[in-house]
């Protein structure tokens, strides 16, 4: 534990008039790597640091962030002003006991003790792998490692020191013939573990094969399919389509929000279980305490489809008067903390996925993913690739397409889960201007009846 | 500012210096920015915040190759040589020099009024939006921000180039929530501008316009429709995948659709696109890029022909042709090349015109999941986050539970009119409405 930032935090935070202070310290190492077509178009390592205090005073909160610990008390008293300035009715924050310790984070293979070399000789052979498929217009292939180190300190007495380490890497692989392209890509995750984007050579191949097979591919006409959906894009199906409605933020100052979302509300049929969670570990949502010292949980969001819980800061679960969840995330220092997602997956029913294909007469099965968007009632999900089910089999490859959903009917609609959950870690969620921050998703197969689909 | 900007000019020359003794060539991209936001939610301010920050970018040619390495940490001055060298033996082959010293012509992008823009007008001026939307529909619960920002970008390498000049850009952005039963309608209105903004009436008038549009939910729209989109329309479902193809880089690795197409009519003569950061006030505008290549306005598509590609120093070395002074860079990572202020010329229709001249069709405000598509093929296929129906040349209602999909390069050839209402969307684009057929919509009914 780093004694001297300790006291030196501590002492800034001292003789201000100020119902709750908190600073963060991060510094943070990261390198990265990155191909179009064959050839390494950019390489560098970056370095970068700094710090913020946010405040609550008088009603309103104050936030100051920089890149200099320099005068750090100063900082602390343009906080507190900045909050003064806002004024208005008491903020509560729900109940928290202080915590001292320091948290660090064991990978086996760690990215950032890995010479660079050997990086770039791995994304090489990925590389030459998705050119080995005839065909191929041009790839990209992008991998970025990345160490943080996060000290939070409150005027409550808490100080907590935590290391955390990120990997990405997205394949991508683009065909061109006339005016049209078309393009296949997959992304991988982990928190940290080297050892997780190594061997990934036919995932690489697999990536360009299917490029080439999207541009002979027909596409399907719009309207309402019956889909089963395979877990990664199921994981982002219910991060947009319940989690970001699960963030107490967006509903916690809106009554009518409440109403809609009141706890015992049935979303769904019995078999649909939704669950976010930190503290579901090795992943790469999970850590030990969010941005505001609190503990994490795992929390059960829709249980036998009832609303039973949602994702919460302390000003959130103080003003519902609901329990903490340690939900409260900063991508960075010069953003204050906000409620978010952490590892969030619908858990695994009965079924086989077998059995849920072969209900089917005339539908979709769509996997992999391009994004996902919610506007909390409509939400979009994309699909990286799509193939028709007739009588219950799985038959041809069609291009990738666009899903929509509404909040109160698309999970009304989603009739059968399969047991055979899997855990995505190649996305990043954005919210309020702080974007990628690391969260994974999950899901078995599930089924989806009527649901909108865009297409000519 | 004034001394920060020697003491950043200082830090810059020493770290030259030191990459000069190790490599060929060398380049520092310095930004020291300077931010208050000011946030309001469930209709009353709710936070006050200030935010500094700097950072830097190291670029050297090493024995043929360029390294990179960035930090913003205190400090971290110190590491940019030696981690930018320990990547130049991996880095690609440089296809370019550093400019040397050039002459640019002043471009104003800088107002000391938003600096000195007192706070309490700033809160004022989110209250003022929200209280006068909340008057005429008293159930909209509203947030607002209202942010100034100063940045200051210095541009210095080893070949006598160098560059300075700093950008105020104030923004204000007003949003509200309509719900009803389990109905959420939501309205946006946003602006930013160089100088302060003070006229709220307009945003406060487009959201009314929006809740009026699409207060009722219109019935279903399937199969190929006529749309127009308005301005806004046109900055969320067209402009991204029509942009993507003009990026030098993506022309010279062959994924772009318009490889070979330069100088060929693929768009209605209506469509003309320009590249201007030469226009003064404009957040985007700019007197330089981000390399120290003058800048310049140009048009991307002239009368529907394609008429220029973006590029970058690396990329035209590549592609052995010239920079069009469109480098654009964070600190996080090299150059590359892209738009920097959107202009779209107006035709000759009114916005009333248009949708009085359709039967039946949709207008397209804002998408929902509009990026998430092959966007490269220059596809648009979204979720109408935002749109109202047309049926006998009114608009009866908003659109939902609705996809629209539709490919640039298609619906762009199927114009059947341009407004003569073009406006700022946001601070660097500015388009009329386009009317254009072939459409395809789906509703869940």
């Amino acid at each position: 534990m780093d004694n001297n930032l300790r006291d030196r935090i501590s002492e800034a935070m001292k003789g201000h008039e100020a119902q709750y202070i908190e600073v963060r310290v991060d510094s943070s190492e990261s390198a990265y790597i990155r191909y179009r077509g064959r050839e390494l178009e950019e390489v560098g390592r970056s370095s970068s640091g700094g710090g913020c205090v946010r405040a609550l005073a008088g009603g309103g909160w104050g936030f100051v962030s920089f890149n200099s610990l320099d005068g750090l008390k100063d900082k602390v008293k343009a906080a507190v002003r900045n909050a003064r300035l806002v004024g208005g009715e008491p903020i509560k924050l729900a109940p928290v006991e202080p915590k001292v310790d320091s948290v660090k984070r064991a990978v086996k293979k760690d990215p950032t003790s890995i010479p660079l070399e050997t990086k770039k000789r791995l994304m090489d052979e990925y590389v030459s792998e998705i050119w080995s498929v005839p065909g191929i217009s041009t790839s990209t292939v992008g991998y970025g490692d990345g160490k943080l180190r996060r000290v939070f300190a409150n005027s409550e007495g808490s100080y907590i020191e935590q290391e955390k380490t990120d990997i990405t890497l997205r394949l991508n692989a683009v065909v061109r013939k006339d005016g049209d392209v078309q393009q296949s890509g997959q992304s991988i995750g982990s928190p940290g573990e080297y050892s997780e984007i190594e061997g990934l050579h036919k995932e690489a191949r697999g990536v360009a094969q299917r490029a080439v097979e999207l541009m002979a591919a027909p596409q399907v006409k719009g309207g309402e399919y019956t889909v089963i959906i395979e877990p990664i894009l199921a994981g982002v199906f219910i991060h947009e389509a319940f989690g970001h409605l699960s963030e107490a933020d967006h509903v916690y100052e809106d009554p009518k929000m409440r109403e809609i979302m009141v706890l015992g509300r049935k979303f769904g049929g019995k078999h649909l279980n939704v669950v976010d969670g930190a503290g579901v570990p090795g992943l790469r949502g999970s850590y030990a305490y969010d941005d505001e010292g609190v503990p994490s949980t795992k929390s059960y969001l829709l249980r036998e489809g009832v609303l039973v819980g949602r994702l919460h800061s302390r000003e959130t679960a103080a003003k519902l008067g609901e329990g903490v969840t340690g939900n409260a995330r900063a991508i960075g220092s010069s953003f204050p903390p906000i409620v978010r997602m952490t590892n969030t997956y619908i858990e695994g029913g009965e079924a086989t996925a077998e059995e849920l294909i072969s209900e089917v007469k005339d539908g979709l099965y769509v996997s992999n993913w391009y994004g996902g968007m919610t506007s909390m009632e409509q939400f979009t999900f994309s699909a990286g690739e799509a193939f028709k089910i007739r009588n219950g089999k799985v038959e041809e490859l069609v291009r990738p397409v666009m899903l929509t959903g509404n909040l109160f009917t698309t999970l009304e609609s989603l009739d059968a889960v399969a047991n055979d959950l899997s855990m995505n870690q190649g996305g990043g969620c954005g919210k309020g201007g702080q974007s990628p921050l690391a969260v994974s998703n999950g899901s078995p197969h599930i089924r989806i009846q009527r649901c909108l689909i865009g297409g000519r | 500012m004034a001394a920060d900007k020697n003491t950043d000019k200082k830090m810059i020359e020493e770290v030259l210096e030191r990459a000069k003794k190790v490599s060929s060539q060398a380049e520092v991209f310095h930004v020291r920015r300077w931010n208050e936001p000011v946030g309001f939610e469930a209709n009353r301010l709710k936070t006050l915040e200030s935010r500094e920050s700097s950072g830097m970018a190291l670029r050297l040619i090493k024995d043929g190759r360029v390294g990179f390495s960035s930090t913003s940490q205190e400090g971290g001055a110190k590491r940019l040589v030696e981690d930018a060298l320990e990547t130049a033996p991996f880095g690609p082959t440089a296809a370019f020099d550093f400019p040397k010293r050039k002459r640019f012509t002043r471009i104003d992008t800088y107002d000391p009024s938003v600096e000195k823009h007192p706070m309490e007008s700033m809160v004022n001026l989110g209250q003022t939006m929200i209280d006068r939307a909340r008057e005429h529909e008293k159930e909209l619960l509203c947030d607002a921000g209202v942010s100034r920002d100063v940045s200051t970008l210095t541009l210095m390498n080893t070949n006598g180039g160098y560059a300075q000049y700093s950008t105020s850009v104030f923004s204000v952005g007003v949003g509200g929530t309509l719900i009803r039963g389990t109905d959420m309608l939501f309205l946006w209105e946003g602006k930013s501008a160089c100088n302060p903004i003070t006229d709220y009436q307009p945003l406060v008038d487009g959201l009314i316009q929006q809740l009026e549009w699409g207060r009722d939910i219109a019935s279903p729209a399937n199969g190929v429709v006529e749309a127009v989109f308005t301005p806004r329309g046109v900055s969320s479902a067209l402009l991204s995948p029509l942009m993507a193809g003009f990026n030098g880089k993506l022309v010279l690795q062959g994924s772009s659709p318009l490889v070979g197409k330069l100088g060929q009519q693929l768009l209605d003569e209506r469509i003309s696109l320009w590249d201007q950061p030469d226009l003064p006030f404009v957040p985007g505008s700019r007197m330089c890029d981000d390399e120290g290549v003058p800048s310049k306005a140009m048009p991307l598509i002239d009368k529907g022909v394609i008429s220029n590609f973006l590029y970058d120093l690396q990329t035209a070395g590549q592609a052995k042709t010239h920079s069009t002074g469109n480098a654009h860079r964070g600190l996080g990572s090299l150059p590359s090349p892209g738009v920097s202020v959107t202009v779209v010329s107006e035709g000759e229709a009114s916005f009333e015109d248009m949708v009085s001249s359709i039967k039946d069709g949709i207008v397209v405000e804002r998408l929902l999941g509009a990026g998430q598509s092959n966007i490269l093929g220059g596809d648009f296929n979204a979720n109408v986050l935002l749109g109202y129906r047309i049926e006998n040349g009114k608009i009866t209602g908003r659109l939902k539970n609705t996809v629209i999909n539709g490919n640039v390069y298609t619906v762009l050839k199927k114009v059947q009119a341009v407004g003569k209402d073009a406006r700022w969307v946001g601070g660097s684009l500015k388009t009329p409405s386009i009317y254009c057929a072939g459409v395809s919509a789906a509703t869940r009914g």
